[in-house]
């Protein structure tokens, strides 16, 4: 192992020394950085832009709500095929044989149909004919749940596909832009429109929001529910994509507005734009791996031959130390 | 100080014995440095520390009134404000001083450790500045969260780490995070002084040079200085 061993060249100080006042120093240091904060806080502030919610997007966006919902309720949202640590459904990413997604198994349980829409739905109080709807819906076959989705699915794909051509919409979708209200023509659907008029009411009048944070306890911290569901929709992407967030803009390294964010993220984020990490449906665990070899690359540089070594090659030290170069280099 | 040469049977003397030649006072608070110890690049490691102090100074008053804070209040703002650019300072000042400290190749003369703390502080101040951007309560920690739980996922960290549980992150950010850090600077720091300031390059071609008459003097006594 003694190639791991950098050659310990450096003698003792026997030179001259200098006058020193560190802690002279450090409060100097500190009273500079304290300044410099204030003077940015001042001219810049920091952002704050208010978060969303899923009665704002309901309201906003209230076919791809619909849209979303639907997808949660038939299994075939990207929380619902997720895999872990959510749920079975899908056996997460890998690299080579390395599963350590599969291997850590799921810890935060979500079942999109139930927790997401059909039980918020249970919560409605005075509505017969929702609560018929979904418990038709629960007593009905699998077979028969996903014929009635892939039906009420249809014209909504349709709507999303015309959106993003910038054509008019198909009239099967028809959206009253003064009440929020969607009217879905979808035949064989059973009682699915139903329960989505009833969740999208829900949604509008702030009850899911609420829905979805409620747990066994009466106090609540954890988001991932109601957060999950809105990453399955399209506000949060629409709002990042304008505030230059998304992954292909170097995503969750910058921030709202024109703030430094995460700049220290910059190589990470590198990965996500470059191939064959770009298209690998496996990006994120191939990224991981390469960050933590790099990082573990980095701690370990003492003991790296090559990388140890190009200090002396390039004489970049002789910039740091001229003034000790210029006056011969005495240690006396 | 016990001047007994038996070794004291009592801990606390032991270690205070084992501190005190480790790092006696003089060495841990030098008065003076080697006179190669002479460029603004050395002014990044103390500036690391000051930016770490505003940090906590400014998350502490930011703690003191609770996460909400900050979104209703113009001092509150403020304060955040402070926290998020001393953030910035700090990392740019530690990436200088990094930096810095490569092309010194600062690990020679068995400073190894020194190099490894300062690393590991650097990499483990990235998931603590993640954990106070998912911590906002706005739309950048909806969306940063929402996107970083897919790289820690991928890895398996998520089963144990989930950034959507605002409770878990804000416990991370206040307190587990910023006591390694600050468990880890504080290595570094006492490391940088055991072991003193690396010497410029020159001095490893030289032979051994011979001690000065007087032994090295009362300044030489120190093993250097800076960070």
């Amino acid at each position: 192992m003694s190639f791991l061993r950098s050659k310990d060249d450096t003698q003792p100080w026997k030179g001259r020394y200098q006058p020193y006042d560190l802690v002279k120093e450090a409060s100097i240091a500190v009273a500079v950085i304290t300044l410099l904060a204030i003077v940015l806080s001042v001219l810049f502030s920091s952002p704050d832009d208010k978060p969303s919610t899923i009665a704002q997007w309901s309201r906003e966006l209230p076919v791809n709500f619909v849209t979303a919902a639907t997808q949660e309720l038939d299994g075939t949202s990207g929380t619902a095929e997720y895999g872990p640590p959510y749920n079975h459904n899908g056996t997460g990413q890998h690299a080579w044989f390395l599963r350590p997604q599969k291997w850590l198994g799921v810890s935060h349980p979500i079942n999109t149909a139930n927790d997401f829409v059909i039980d918020p739905l249970k919560t409605v109080p005075d509505n017969p004919t929702l609560q018929s709807a979904v418990a038709a819906y629960q007593a009905a076959p699998q077979q028969t749940r996903k014929a009635w989705g892939e039906a009420y699915a249809k014209p909504l794909e349709e709507y999303e596909k015309a959106s993003e051509e910038k054509k008019p919409p198909p009239s099967s979708v028809t959206l009253d832009s003064s009440t929020g209200a969607v009217s879905i023509q979808a035949s064989g659907a059973g009682p699915i429109p139903t329960m989505m008029t009833g969740l999208l009411s829900l949604a509008q009048s702030g009850g899911l929001d609420g829905s979805l944070l409620t747990s066994k306890q009466f106090f609540q911290t954890d988001y991932t529910k109601p957060l999950l569901f809105m990453a399955d929709g399209g506000l949060l992407a629409e709002r990042a994509e304008g505030q230059h967030l998304l992954g292909d803009q170097w995503g969750m390294m910058n921030e709202t507005g024109s703030y430094p964010g995460q700049a220290w993220l910059w190589l990470y984020a590198l990965w996500y734009q470059v191939e064959p990490f770009k298209a690998s449906a496996n990006v994120d665990v191939l990224v991981m791996l390469v960050m933590g070899l790099l990082s573990l690359a980095f701690i370990c540089i003492p003991f790296i031959p090559g990388i140890r070594d190009l200090p002396r090659v390039i004489p970049i030290h002789r910039l740091i130390w001229k003034e000790h170069y210029r006056s011969g280099g005495s240690s006396r | 100080m016990s001047a007994t040469p038996t070794r004291s049977s009592s801990w606390t003397v032991r270690v205070r014995e084992a501190g005190v030649a480790a790092l006696p006072p003089e060495k841990l608070l030098p008065d003076g440095q080697p006179t190669y110890v002479a460029s603004w690049i050395y002014v990044f490691g103390v500036a690391s520390i000051a930016s770490l102090v505003v940090i906590i100074t400014s998350g502490s008053i930011l703690s003191l009134k609770g996460p909400a804070w900050w979104h209703y209040t113009g001092v509150g703002h403020f304060f955040n404000s402070v926290h998020m650019w001393s953030v910035e300072l700090f990392f740019f000042v530690m990436v200088v001083h990094l930096w810095g400290k490569y092309w010194m190749a600062a690990w020679r003369g068995g400073r190894q450790r020194v190099w490894i703390t300062g690393a590991v502080t650097f990499v483990i101040a990235v998931p603590t500045a993640l954990t106070g951007y998912v911590s906002q309560q706005n739309f950048d920690a909806q969306w940063i969260s929402t996107q970083a739980k897919d790289g820690l996922n991928s890895v398996g960290v998520g089963a144990f780490f989930n950034v959507t549980d605002f409770g878990q992150m804000y416990s991370y950010h206040v307190l587990l995070l910023p006591l390694a850090v600050v468990g880890l600077v504080t290595a570094h720091l006492l490391l940088v002084r055991t072991h003193g300031v690396v010497p410029p390059f020159e001095l490893d071609r030289r032979p051994a040079l011979a001690p000065p008459p007087d032994g090295g003097g009362a300044a030489s006594a120190s093993a250097g200085a800076g960070s």
